[in-house]
């Protein structure tokens, strides 16, 4: 069968606390999470075969990663995707695991953003840099506001309800941060706080965004006959699957930026290979790419989560809440762990990772079907985006 | 008959309360927005002056202005490119000295009439920049205009005209020099502005057997309001009857620019039979005389004007705006660290077409009509793939629907995605527009603005924004 299904097998896992780390460099990030890593997998560094290296800025070089473990001369790629870094390093590794190329891999994803002053991403663009610079280049909130705009215009929602909404899916994840010793945020707010923040881009405030922060987290890989030799609870990836746009929002007059299709269609990718045909169902819990409360409403549908036009329903009835029907973002998402982009993604695998293991302390949710989404998205929904989706299971699922 | 074919123009919706100069001052001026300069200013007058016109019968375009954004590059053929001329447009620059617009009008006439062009396009636009604090600053103002000079129908004849060369040191800008200086007002005026005009006025009169009294309207360049009256005296015209009101209260002196924009100002009001006079100074005087044809009227209801533009108006703030609009306040550039890239201009000429006229691409095979997205690399249909087959289609003069927004604080500018009529969806700035007035499915039209790029870097970009229709 072709695909990675049951083929790659997460036996270790670390995470830094997602933070300011102003007393710590990228490199001290990555020991950090790379050893949890290794020491969770029970495996020592002199193992790993080859390693995937995931950062914007925080080192252009696949031996940035050697560099900071030590690592004696083993093969390192670096993976560059936007905010999909991380998914896109990790399907890699497992690609590699999975054609027998590599028995025991590491993927780590790191950045260091706060060294940096404010990054500003989309303002300028090291992708395009001999481009004739006329096109108007923003700021990703102002994007995001677009699409917020053209969601609430498209099905007749009163910016009041609108806002309120989105609020509702930035006071969920950060109760769920608030559970969570690594966030950065840990602090529950109020509908009413949301709701009176200040504006970053029309429609959306301040906690309608998610955070600059520094982190970084790691996995390691192998295949599931050796996983076997580590731990019982290893977890397994059931399909991945990635799509990127062509920039059809900004080219194509009909297209209505109430969705984002990279979204649909890797989340549908993923479905298959994982043999998930209701993932409202069959999914016992989902870390998405929240990188604003828009982007999560729109996740909901394009994921199949819920019917179009129906999110905003869903959000009221509380069906992403952390007891709802299918929690979202449990361990507090984007919103309350901020973007290092290159780390997010493995961020997530890792929430996942403990909840199907059954270690998500104050926030576990039940896994009866012990499967578990994740997914990123880099870009914007006006120019075009990378998305990309993991689906993880306990063994056995 | 050789004369004036269409005319158009432009006054920056900025408008500076010299209220905020000298406290008790009455009266406003215009200037210029942040992302604009005399080269867009040209543009905006070119496209109402060229509105219903078929663009490719312009044979030359003039520019006029002693503040082209280039000490050394054609504003012209760049006006020309924004305006989608034909290639084999013949360009010049008339710089240097305030009398470059009538100057360029002269040239244009004398084309003409001489037979080596059908029709010149005269575009003429200043942006004079005055020391803070000075007397100069109450008196300066932004804004351009543009006349379509040609010997088919003709709205206002050339009669004559008379020319006059002067040494003074009067007003002038050295290359090093930022700001516009002066010796003292009573040499200047006395010695250059009266007595040069006043012989050059005279000298029209008396070589084309005109009295002062035929005169129906004057359209003279005024540094001064009250300067200004005393020279139509100087002359034997009646200021009150004759006079142009100079428009100092309203855009203030607009440099080369002056004359024509009065000039298309008294054509908007203009009768037939009428007889029209333009003058301007600087190191000399050009006085030419005009008599208004049937057919002016007419012109009035599609051109926005001078008038036009002066109804649509919009407070600058406050004085700090203006000074960091004109780039006397600077404030540190951020810091970026995902790469500082600067804007290429190997790039920049690959997609001048799209860059500069606007065009998008349209299928055709399927008819979609797409604007090219970091246009080098669009070769192939969006919706059914087809490659490299397109033809282009013009996007700067049709209007749009703005189909969503948004502005952020980080970098403060509106930006929106237009979806245009006839097709095609281009994101864009928004520029011209209070951000609270923004709604989905309001009706823009698209204006040449320069680009706030990266400031130490040596390449001005210009590029197409949205304005509110």
């Amino acid at each position: 069968m072709p695909g990675v299904r049951d083929k790659v097998a997460i036996i270790g896992m670390g995470c830094t606390k997602f933070d300011e780390h102003w007393d710590k460099s990228i490199w001290d990030l990555v020991v950090d999470a790379c050893h949890e890593a290794f020491e969770d997998a029970g495996v020592e560094p002199k193992d790993i075969k080859a390693a995937w290296w995931s950062s914007i800025i925080g080192g252009y070089l696949g031996r940035s990663l050697n560099y900071a473990l030590k690592l004696d001369y083993i093969p390192v790629s670096r993976v560059e995707n936007r905010c999909a870094s991380a998914h896109d390093a990790f399907i890699n590794a497992c690609y590699a695991v999975a054609c027998g190329a590599y028995d025991l891999v590491l993927v780590c994803g790191a950045e260091k953003l706060k060294d940096a002053g404010i990054p500003i991403p989309g303002v300028v663009d090291p992708a395009e840099p001999y481009i004739s610079r006329v096109d108007t280049r923003f700021p990703p909130p102002a994007a995001y506001a677009q699409l917020a705009v053209r969601y609430f215009t498209h099905y007749g929602i009163p910016i009041e309800r609108g806002r309120e909404v989105l609020a509702r899916i930035a006071v969920k994840n950060h109760y769920n941060g608030s559970l969570n010793p690594k966030a950065q945020f840990q602090r529950a707010i109020t509908l009413e706080e949301a709701l009176k923040a200040p504006i970053v881009a029309w429609p959306l405030g301040l906690y309608d965004c998610c955070g600059i922060t520094d982190g970084a987290a790691a996995a390691v890989i192998t295949t599931p006959e050796k996983a076997r030799q580590y731990r019982d609870d290893y977890v397994l990836v059931k399909g991945v699957g990635m799509s990127c746009g062509m920039y059809q929002g900004e080219y194509v007059d009909d297209w209505s930026l109430t969705s984002i299709e990279e979204n649909v269609r890797a989340s549908r990718m993923a479905y298959r290979e994982a043999g998930i045909e209701n993932p409202r169902k069959q999914l016992d819990l989902a870390i998405v790419h929240d990188c604003f409360t828009i982007t999560e409403l729109v996740i909901y549908e394009d994921f199949g989560f819920s019917a179009r036009g129906q999110a905003p329903r869903d959000v009221e009835a509380g069906v992403y809440e952390l007891k709802g029907e299918l929690p979202v973002n449990t361990d507090g998402g984007l919103k309350c762990f901020g973007h290092p982009i290159g780390a997010s993604g493995l961020r997530m695998m890792y929430e996942v990772y403990k909840q199907l293991q059954g270690k998500a302390g104050r926030r576990q949710v039940e896994v009866k079907n012990q499967l578990g989404l994740t997914h990123t998205l880099g870009g914007t929904p006006v120019d075009s985006n990378t998305a990309a989706v993991a689906i993880l299971g306990l063994r056995g699922a | 008959m050789v004369g004036v074919v269409s005319y158009g123009a432009y006054v920056p919706r900025w408008r500076l309360s010299k209220e905020l100069l000298r406290r008790g001052l009455k009266g406003e001026k215009a200037v210029a927005g942040p992302d604009e300069d005399s080269l867009t200013m040209g543009v905006a007058a070119a496209l109402d002056c060229l509105k219903g016109l078929d663009r490719s019968s312009v044979d030359a375009l003039f520019f006029a202005s002693t503040t082209s954004p280039f000490k050394e590059k054609g504003a012209a053929s760049m006006i020309a490119a924004a305006l989608d001329l034909r290639r084999d447009v013949a360009t010049a620059d008339f710089g240097g000295t305030l009398r470059a617009g009538t100057t360029a009008l002269k040239s244009a006439l004398d084309a003409v009439k001489a037979g080596s062009a059908r029709n010149v396009l005269v575009v003429s636009a200043d942006c004079r920049l005055a020391a803070p604090g000075s007397a100069f600053e109450l008196s300066l103002g932004d804004g351009a205009a543009a006349l379509l000079v040609g010997s088919e129908g003709v709205v206002a004849e050339y009669v004559g005209g008379f020319f006059v060369a002067d040494e003074i040191y009067d007003v002038w800008r050295r290359d090093v020099d930022l700001y516009v200086q002066s010796w003292e007002e009573r040499f200047i005026y006395t010695q250059g502005y009266l007595r040069v005009l006043s012989e050059a006025i005279n000298g029209l009169f008396k070589k084309l057997s005109v009295a002062p009294s035929d005169v129906g309207k004057a359209a003279i360049y005024a540094p001064d309001a009250r300067r200004a009256v005393e020279l139509a005296r100087a002359v034997g015209m009646d200021p009150a009857k004759q006079l142009l009101d100079p428009m100092l209260d309203s855009i203030g002196c607009t440099g080369a620019a002056h004359a024509l924009m009065l000039f298309t100002a008294s054509l908007e009001e203009a009768s037939p039979g009428s007889k029209m006079l333009i003058a301007s100074y600087g190191n000399g005087g050009d006085a030419l005389l005009f008599a208004v044809k049937e057919g002016v009227e007419k012109l009035k209801a599609s051109r926005r004007g001078v008038r036009g533009h002066l109804a649509v108006k919009r407070p600058v703030p406050d004085y700090v705006t203006y000074l960091r609009w004109r780039g006397l306040i600077s404030l540190p550039e951020p810091r970026v660290p995902m790469a500082v890239s600067y804007p290429s201009a190997s790039a920049m000429w690959r997609e001048r077409d799209r860059i500069y006229p606007l065009y998008a691409s349209k299928c055709k095979r399927c008819g979609t009509v797409q604007y090219p997205v970091l246009g080098p690399s669009h070769r192939v249909c969006v919706k059914c793939k087809a490659k490299d087959e397109f033809e282009k289609v013009r996007l700067s003069d049709k209007r749009g629907k703005l189909f969503s927004f948004s502005y952020d604080f980080l970098r403060g500018v509106p930006i929106g995605l237009v979806n245009m009529e006839g097709g095609g969806r281009v994101f864009l700035e928004l520029t011209d527009v209070d951000v609270r007035e923004l709604k989905v499915g309001m009706d823009v039209e698209l204006v040449f603005r320069r680009l706030e790029l990266w400031r130490s870097d040596g390449i001005y970009g210009y590029f197409w924004k949205a304005a509110p229709a």
